[in-house]
């Protein structure tokens, strides 16, 4: 695949050596994603507390790109504020890994979907607005 | 580690024979075949003529004169096809074929349906296979043609291309196979199977790209698809490409000579490889045929693991994946859902294409590779979770979000 060329060294050093790979085992947040564009599935823990993300895990069903974003996503999201998070988006993950090809953006929507989800759901959880 | 090159289904690289064979015709001897009146284009004509009889000898056609040249299969399926419905009469105006046909057939048949003409696709069994009670089903008086892949490039799924045949001439319908995968493999005759037409292409068994050929059988006229000077019996003008028409026909020369060699070389290595991986790897599935499958061909559903990820893990060697991450339409293989492998298990699969410059040592390195990767990649994915949790993968379905890729 020739699009791998253009998987900028950020992108393929995520994806050799992900972040964060696994479940949080005390989770109070999560997130499943499906991503209705190629079936791809990202699954987002995270451990909230007093509003910081403290710690945060991702298992990715998807190509290096997905991979690579889901990783990148978790890096940028620990220790910040739940507000902070919000503010990240595919684009901003995307950039923070050197860029994606082009064809290759809508893997990393599933990552932003992933991390609202499961912000969601602790917000669900824990009855926080 | 130095590159393994296993999608041979995809091209295969020109033998160095073939080269030789080629050189004269690329260097010095560059004769217009047509030019009859003069020596430089005699010899071109006598070099070109010699190819086609060669060819046709190899196909057993009657006539060296039934083998037309083209610039490969992809034109040899849409002669083949329109050249038929274009010139049948208007009352001939239905194509049968198959869903797992080449896209060359498929969207030929697509584009002359928009023009009117009717077709059917004959149902297939699990691994791909024909179904001939089907297709004798199908047949109606106004059917023009019966187009019928003799193996599928993906699965490796061989056809009854004889039987095919024996049906389509009980009924008086021309049969059109596209035969560019099993050439050089399989045992094929065109007058012993009753096949009308046959679509070959150099680059699958290691001859040059750009040229391929449509054998037509003496009595069938097919409407051209390119008109002027009246070249390989008015139904393909264009100044024939010798060199590649020597190499097509060298290739040719090389593969009958080796093929029973290379085959059974072919089959020991695609045995080591099913068996490492059948044994070694969990969660795995075949896809296609357990043995009605060309002899290089494997085609491996590794679950949970998306085919692409396994790919670039396993990036030193060159394989390809019906996963929808790999394709531009996000669309995982149309030839795996004809067959009914579920959506999930397509976006895992890996197709293995062997050929010549495979050996042993290197299917081992395949092994390790995938040994190493599978399950690690797996560790990653929240499918295996999932299953081992009891869920039906293939239930899972997922809402669109509705939302806005921002580039
Ligand atoms: S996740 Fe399917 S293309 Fe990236």
């Amino acid at each position: 695949m020739d699009v791998w060329q253009d998987y900028t060294k950020k992108v393929m050093e995520h994806y050799e050596n992900p972040r964060n790979v696994g479940v949080v085992e005390n989770a109070n947040g999560e997130g499943v994603v499906g991503n209705p564009a190629c079936g791809d599935v990202m699954k987002l823990t995270i451990r909230v507390e007093n509003d910081i993300i403290v710690d945060v895990k991702f298992k990715t069903f998807g190509c290096g790109a997905a991979i690579a974003t889901s990783s990148m996503v978790t890096e940028m999201v620990k220790g910040k504020s739940l507000e902070e998070a919000l503010k990240i988006s595919n684009k901003t993950v995307a950039e923070a890994l050197g860029g994606l090809p082009r064809v290759k953006m809508h893997c990393s929507v599933l990552a932003e979907d992933a991390l609202q989800a499961a912000i969601d759901d602790y917000k669900k959880k824990t009855g926080a607005k | 580690m130095k590159p393994i090159y296993m999608d041979h289904h995809a091209t295969t690289p020109l033998d160095p024979e073939v080269l030789s064979a080629m050189m004269p015709y690329l260097k010095t001897a560059f004769g217009n075949p047509s030019s009859t009146t003069h020596d430089f284009g005699r010899e071109a004509r006598q070099a070109v003529e010699t190819a086609r009889q060669q060819l046709a000898d190899w196909l057993g056609a009657a006539d060296s004169d039934e083998i037309i040249f083209t610039s490969g299969a992809t034109e040899s399926d849409n002669l083949a096809l329109k050249g038929i419905a274009y010139r049948s009469p208007d009352e001939k105006n239905h194509i049968i074929t198959l869903a797992i046909e080449h896209k060359a057939i498929l969207d030929t048949a697509k584009y002359l349906q928009k023009q009117g003409y009717e077709i059917s696709y004959v149902k297939i069994d699990s691994h791909g296979i024909i179904d001939l009670d089907d297709l004798r089903r199908q047949i109606k008086k106004n059917t023009a043609l019966i187009s019928v892949q003799a193996a599928n490039s993906e699965i490796g799924t061989m056809q009854p291309i004889a039987e095919i045949g024996a049906i389509a001439h009980e009924h008086g319908i021309p049969f059109h196979s596209d035969a560019v995968q099993a050439l050089g493999k399989l045992d094929i005759n065109v007058q012993r199977d009753k096949i009308d037409m046959l679509s070959i292409s150099g680059h699958k068994f290691y001859g040059p790209k750009g040229i391929g050929a449509l054998y037509v059988r003496k009595d069938l006229r097919l409407a051209p698809l390119i008109h002027g000077g009246g070249h390989e019996r008015g139904m393909r003008s264009g100044t024939l490409n010798v060199p590649a028409i020597v190499g097509l026909a060298k290739a040719a020369e090389i593969c009958e000579r080796d093929r029973e060699k290379e085959n059974a070389r072919l089959l020991q290595l695609r045995q080591k490889l099913r068996q490492g991986i059948e044994s070694q790897i969990e969660h795995v599935q075949l896809n296609g045929h357990p043995e009605k499958r060309l002899p290089n061909n494997l085609n491996f559903s590794f679950a949970y693991v998306e085919g692409e990820s396994l790919m670039l893990a396993c990036r030193d060697v060159a394989l390809s994946s019906g996963s929808a991450c790999t394709s531009t339409s996000l669309q995982s293989s149309y030839v795996l859902r004809a067959i009914g492998v579920p959506d999930f298990l397509a976006h895992c699969s890996i197709r293995f294409g062997l050929g010549k410059s495979n050996t042993a040592e290197q299917i081992d390195i395949v092994l390790d590779l995938l040994r190493k990767h599978v399950p690690r990649l797996r560790e990653m994915s929240p499918l295996y979770d999932l299953a081992k949790a009891g869920v039906d993968i293939e239930q899972l379905s997922w809402k669109d979000h509705d939302h806005d890729i921002h580039e």
